[in-house]
């Protein structure tokens, strides 16, 4: 079974007098433990796909199902609780809390996982480790590199153990180096079973992935499996 | 505990950022507090004042005068005068249970007082040994008041208003002298304790000389009470005991107990109540003024919410996506608006504290300073006075206008929508 199953599903922005139909018609499923790639030119609605698939945002109309649950009902609450159980996030400007410690950006989705202090240590520790960074944990967004930043951010989205893995344009922001050592560690995390979309712009990165959806203007030209 | 530290740090910086505008409604809420506790606290002192003054005259008595009746009675006409006899009060006292005493005095006006050849004119009375009780005629240190002995041996003792022993005496000891009454020699027993009398007939009580009934009666030849007192066992029952008045002495005199003209009834634990009531008034409209500065500054905390909320909403952005519920994102804004509350309150809080102590001395040494007509008028005003209940009222009050002042802001960050919040650079 799939793990996202998307059908005739359109996503509209009504701002105001101006109705932007950011995605129409789509279909897509994504089975466990794929690498998946979404490219395509500066507004054709990746990152609307994306957020739709992460459940920070819901679709206009059409079916959305997430682990064979139906997410277009789904109430905020219950919305919450799927990005902080099932999903990881990464972005493209990092998105890292400025006023918190690495440590504590690592910590927030434990936190509103209601996680004991001594776990969410244990947990912080590990995924440190896990990026590279242990001797980071006391430092600052500010005080850290862009590709340091990015390491921090994926160890978030790993938290809570999610079972997708979400990155919209992760090395955009990055030199060709870091970009590369962040692609590594995506790997990585798909050698051990994570689910994993990305977005990219990278052709590099997207001609080593192994499927690609390919969007214009709202819609998938090519899907590559 | 690192997330609380995480909160408190958030609020730094975010005071850091905005701190003239929090630096200013943290005043205006230390200046409403200051105000509302100032003003409850002068009201306090006031109305302790007051209740004090009152019972200056004596606690919870009614003073009761002859009258004349309106209503026939029992085939006797109406216009009768009805006049109380010593003997009276042995008789309610024991006719009634729920009387905790009783007691009379006969009153002349205008006695010759003199003590060596200092000659004044003064009011006189006689009285029973029941008025140290139900008048407040307490003795100073080393005085007595007048006792049943001295009535029954109708002794010549007196027992002299404050007022009257430094007139007569002076800085002197007046206790064991001897003073002439219509030029009859008595012995000052005792004299009165100063009081701050508000209630009063036949003028103010530091001004009176007081003997035994018996002896006054001895002397001059009365035999009807000018002035009858009696207290109620229990306040609540002053109703009931007074109806039981009546009764008694209706049915001794034969008038009606429902004709309210044949007795002069000054029940003083309404005027207590009355006293009370308008006190609380005050403070109730002092108070009002205080909690609208308070709204004042209630609203200045929820603008810099506001402002706060549209800084951070990035931040909010990111939290919603990491699975931070609208419960979360309430409650965080909602604590930093009490934290700003709170602090304008300790800071209020402290000032008022300092402001009280502060007017509690000025008060004093000003009072030392002026003649004492101001210093009376000035004792009058009472000194402000911070009670328990107040600083609790104080506390409410700003916990809930934090509260409020938060929440509306709160609510609206709850409601930002993550995904495009996550779009802005
Ligand atoms: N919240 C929004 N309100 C209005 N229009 C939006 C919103 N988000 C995206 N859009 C529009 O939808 C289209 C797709 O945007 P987006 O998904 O961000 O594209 P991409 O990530 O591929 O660059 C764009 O035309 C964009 O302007
Ligand atoms: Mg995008």
């Amino acid at each position: 079974m799939s793990i996202i199953s998307m059908s005739n599903l359109y996503k509209t922005y009504n701002t105001g007098k101006v109705k932007v139909e950011a995605l129409k018609s789509i279909d897509i499923e994504i089975e466990q433990n794929q690498f998946v790639a979404i490219v395509g030119p500066s507004g054709s609605g990746k990152s609307t796909l994306m957020n739709i698939i992460g459940c920070l945002d819901t679709p206009t109309s059409g079916n959305y199902l997430l682990d064979g649950e139906k997410v277009g009902r789904f109430k905020p609450n219950r919305l919450a609780e799927i990005r902080n159980w099932k999903i990881g996030f990464v972005f493209q400007n990092f998105n890292l809390l400025p006023y918190a410690t690495a440590y504590e950006n690592i910590e927030l989705p434990m936190i509103f996982n209601g996680l004991s202090y001594k776990k969410r240590k244990k947990r912080v520790m590990e995924l440190l480790e896990r990026v590279g960074l242990a001797d980071r944990a006391a430092h600052k967004p500010t005080e850290l590199s862009g590709g340091e930043m990015q390491r921090i951010a994926i160890a978030r989205a790993l938290a809570n153990n999610p079972s997708i893995l979400l990155a919209d344009e992760p090395t955009g922001n990055l030199d060709s180096v870091a970009g590369g050592s962040i692609i590594e560690i995506f790997r990585e995390l798909h050698r051990d079973g994570a689910t994993i979309v990305i977005i990219t712009h990278d052709r590099a990165i997207a001609d080593n992935v192994p499927s690609t959806i390919k969007l214009k203007d709202g819609v998938i030209v090519d899907s590559l499996n | 505990m690192s997330h609380a530290w995480y909160l408190l740090r958030l609020f730094i910086s975010d005071f850091n950022k905005q701190r003239k505008k929090i630096g200013l409604t943290v005043m205006a809420i230390a200046w409403g507090t200051v105000s509302i506790i100032l003003l409850l606290s002068f009201g306090e002192g006031l109305k302790r004042q007051l209740v004090a003054g009152t019972a200056g005259m004596g606690k919870g008595i009614v003073v009761v005068w002859g009258g004349q009746t309106k209503k026939a009675f029992k085939g006797l006409p109406p216009g009768r005068r009805i006049r109380l006899k010593p003997e009276d009060i042995e008789l309610v006292k024991h006719r009634i249970p729920s009387l905790e005493d009783a007691g009379g005095e006969y009153q002349r006006w205008g006695v010759a007082i003199s003590h060596g050849k200092k000659v004044i004119s003064r009011h006189l009375t006689g009285v029973t040994p029941s008025y140290e009780e139900l008048r407040h005629h307490y003795p100073q240190q080393g005085g007595r008041f007048i006792n049943q002995t001295d009535l029954d041996l109708k002794r010549r003792v007196a027992f002299i208003g404050s007022a009257i022993a430094k007139e007569l005496f002076g800085e002197e000891e007046a206790v064991g002298k001897i003073m002439m009454i219509n030029n009859i020699p008595f012995t000052v027993i005792g004299v009165m304790i100063e009081k701050n009398q508000m209630g009063m007939y036949s003028g103010p009580d530091e001004e009176k000389v007081v003997i035994p009934l018996t002896t006054f009666g001895m002397m001059l030849g009365d035999t009807i009470l000018d002035v009858f007192i009696y207290k109620p066992a229990k306040m609540e029952d002053s109703e009931r005991v007074k109806r039981e008045i009546l009764r008694v002495l209706g049915g001794k005199y034969k008038f009606d107990p429902e004709d309210e003209a044949a007795l002069w009834m000054w029940d003083t634990i309404e005027t207590t109540k009355e006293m009370r009531a308008i006190t609380l008034g005050v403070q109730i409209f002092l108070g009002v003024i205080g909690g609208l500065t308070l709204l004042v500054a209630g609203v200045g905390v929820a603008n810099i919410m506001y402002v706060t909320v549209r800084r951070r909403t990035k931040e909010i952005g990111i939290k919603m996506a990491m699975g931070a519920k609208a419960r979360y994102i309430l409650v965080e804004f909602i604590i930093e608006a009490l934290l700003i509350g709170v602090l304008g309150g300790f800071f209020g809080f402290l000032l008022a504290g300092v402001m009280v102590r502060g007017i509690g001395i000025l008060i004093d040494s000003i009072s030392q300073m002026v003649s004492e007509d101001v210093a009376e008028a000035i004792a009058f005003l009472g000194k402000p006075v911070i009670s328990v209940d107040i600083a609790v009222i104080t506390a409410l009050i700003l916990l809930t206008i934090g509260f409020w002042a938060g929440f509306f802001p709160s609510r609206k960050a709850a409601k930002i929508n993550p995904a495009e919040s996550l779009r802005y650079e």
